[in-house]
């Protein structure tokens, strides 16, 4: 039993060192938010996953694309989970460019739930061109993609200030906190009231980069309530299984002089 | 390879035996009579078996939704974790498996390095392995280009880039890897290729790996020769199959808890940004289990000897056996090696951590310290201390583990010349 303990210990070593192997640069620390989805047992806020689709369709898609969702997926459990009908003129309410049809042309028709979400440009270089030359980044898999993840995301969005004593900036560039290098080509997005949410919810700035982020982070890892819910039983049936496997070890190993 | 002769008791049974002796193998396999005192450390071997055949099958499953194509990869592995059916299980159980399968192996080196488990008579197992684990690293570094992220781009193109530190012909040879003039679609092509391929070499060795070690037996926390079948073994199955039950287990908890809850806390968040070979990421860092070497490499100022050092970090290892003149195997009975010991894990963990830091300042110079304490290790420490410790009595069997007066190694030896 000693010997175990010992390589729990080692194990538990390396759980340590492995989770701060890699840091940032000299960027503030992003702010610690106590997200709903964070924990063994962590589920999306339903409510504020669909205030945060509201806000990437009314601000954020008018440059950043989400190519890898379908309008299908804001239907599916785990996620916003929006009804059938609310999902199907969400798709309808895009023109979608299909084809080519019989006469080998191109047409547009409304979006329907199986497609991806609409690209706000025909390509990147498109969306470079458009944004003072920095590339707005595909949001699919954005909070993934950077170190502090979700946390990251929302202090980037409250973190506009005014640039401190003896950094100038050049047009287009603004002064942020939290990002990685401290300047930003994109400009505060969020300001108080740019959306109407429909449930009464005070759109401040705050309230509107926590509901957008919950709706990225779940974009990110739209299979986070099932991995957890999966998790706890796998864990416990191993923990279990682990228990009957020990008593059987036990009554083997009895049979010879040995310590197991 | 059997301690006795095995009969099948059904007439088709023997038929068959007779054919194609499976049934010996499988008695010989069962009936493998395994040192009693054997610690939880020897539980790695089952273990790296389960991971190997994780990645396998898991890899399998993944192939038939991935799209090897420097346009489409990054595309189809997020297919993979939205589309698919269990497809983000599946990958998450195959992306950590590496790495669980690096931790697993790196415990069974060292614990070999403790216990002497590759001096004489086991050299060849030791020698096998070590090839596993090369192919491991090498199937493990082009798994990782294939979700064609930033650091899979950035980190082929590092590491593809070490082969042209060969003098003359590197140039060459490393457009002959890329298949290209970059490292672009054809290379992803060919290491997805390689990559598929690898795990079967593996598989192969293992087999080879098994096979030798079922000819001297099981070296074992006293690292002395035992008689086999007696007081000191016991019959593979069941005490060794229940014991590497329970410890597989263990580790699937561990496993679990990576896969459900922390899926991407051993990966680095740049991979998810598709490659772009116009950006270079910051930090281009390898996976956490490559960084000892990644740090040897850095930390000398000239390329090719970088490149030299780091595969003679992995080289030396093969003629370790020569190197330790000790006539004990077990670093339990060796009061001073047992200090070095350690040494050498702590400088290998250090090497490990500056690997992940930017090469500048104490960073560098840590390194490059123990860099050379690494090698220092096995060239200087190894054969001196062999030759010049004074060893712990040693036990004459392990149902006697206690026996007084200083004893002869050779002692200890003589009993296994008779069988």
């Amino acid at each position: 039993m000693r010997r175990f303990k010992s390589l729990l210990f080692v194990t538990s070593l390396f759980l340590a060192l492995s989770a701060n192997l890699y840091s940032a640069g000299g960027e503030a620390e992003p702010i610690k938010v106590d997200w709903s989805f964070k924990g063994l047992t962590g589920k999306f806020d339903r409510a504020s996953l669909q205030r945060g689709f509201q806000v990437y369709k009314e601000v954020c898609s008018s440059c950043h694309s989400m190519q890898y969702l379908s309008y299908r997926n804001l239907g599916e459990p785990g996620g916003p989970e929006f009804s059938e009908q609310e999902v199907k003129a969400i798709a309808a309410s895009v023109e979608i460019t299909d084809g080519p049809d019989d006469q080998g042309e191109m047409f547009t028709r409304p979006g329907r739930p199986a497609d991806k979400f609409k690209n706000p440009y025909p390509n990147v270089k498109a969306s470079i061109a458009a944004n003072g030359g920095a590339y707005p980044p595909d949001m699919s898999v954005l909070v993934k993609a950077r170190p502090g993840g979700s946390n990251y995301i929302y202090s980037v969005l409250v973190g506009y200030e005014e640039p401190p004593e003896g950094v100038t900036l050049d047009d287009g560039v603004y002064y942020n906190k939290y990002m990685i290098g401290n300047k930003i080509k994109m400009s505060s997005p969020l300001s108080d009231d740019i959306v109407e949410y429909s449930d009464g919810t005070q759109a401040s700035v705050d309230q509107m980069a926590k509901d957008v982020t919950t709706f990225l982070s779940w974009a990110a890892e739209p299979e986070l309530e099932e991995r957890h819910r999966t998790g706890v039983k796998v864990i416990i049936y191993l923990i279990l299984l682990t228990t009957l496997v020990y008593l059987s070890m036990k009554k083997i190993w009895s049979r010879v002089d040995t310590e197991v | 390879m059997s301690d006795h002769e095995y009969t099948p008791k059904s007439k088709a049974g023997k038929w068959f035996n007779d054919r194609l002796p499976l049934l010996t193998l499988g008695a010989h396999l069962t009936d493998y009579p395994t040192p009693k005192n054997l610690n939880y450390w020897w539980t790695f071997g089952g273990i790296l078996t389960f991971c190997l055949l994780t990645q396998i099958i898991t890899g399998i499953v993944l192939a038939m939704h991935y799209v090897a194509h420097a346009d489409l990869a990054f595309a189809s592995v997020e297919h993979i974790m939205r589309d698919v059916n269990y497809g983000w299980l599946i990958r998450y159980i195959h992306s950590n498996g590496a790495s669980m399968f690096f931790l697993a192996v790196y415990i069974h080196i060292f614990r070999s390095l403790f216990y002497g488990s590759y001096k004489s008579p086991r050299e060849v197992i030791w020698i096998i392995g070590l090839l596993i684990y090369l192919l491991m690293m090498a199937a493990a570094f082009m798994g990782y280009v294939l979700p064609w992220g930033q650091m899979s781009f950035w980190g082929a193109t590092v590491i593809t880039n070490l082969f042209s530190a060969i003098p003359l012909v590197g140039e060459s040879i490393t457009t002959w890897l890329w298949g290209a003039y970059s490292v672009d679609n054809p290379t992803l092509n060919r290491f997805f290729s390689l990559h598929y391929l690898i795990p079967f070499l593996i598989l192969g060795l293992v087999v080879l790996h098994i096979w030798a070690l079922h000819v001297p037996g099981n070296n074992n926390p006293v690292g002395i020769d035992i008689k086999k079948p007696s007081k000191d073994t016991v019959p593979f199955h069941p005490y060794i199959t229940i014991k590497d039950a329970f410890a597989l287990l263990m580790f699937m908890i561990i496993f679990a808890g990576f896969v459900f809850f922390s899926p991407n806390v051993l990966g680095h968040s740049d991979n998810y940004i598709p490659a772009n070979p116009l950006v270079t990421p910051a930090h281009i860092v390898p996976e956490w289990y490559l960084l000892p070497f990644y740090a040897i490499l850095r930390s000398v100022p000239d390329k090719l000897g970088g490149v030299i050092l780091m595969f003679g970090a992995i080289f030396i290892l093969f003629v370790l056996p020569w190197l330790d003149t000790s006539k004990v195997r077990s670093a339990v009975f060796r009061p001073i090696y047992r200090q070095f010991y350690w040494i050498f894990v702590l400088d290998v963990l250090m090497l490990g951590y500056m690997g992940a830091m930017p090469a500048e300042g104490i960073y560098l110079v840590l390194a490059r310290v123990g860099t050379i304490y690494y090698f220092a290790h096995f060239i200087i420490v190894m054969p001196v201390v062999g030759l010049l410790e004074k060893t712990d009595p040693i036990p004459m069997s392990i149902s006697e583990p206690v026996l007084t007066g200083g004893a002869d190694p050779a002692l200890a030896r003589k009993d296994n010349e008779k069988i």
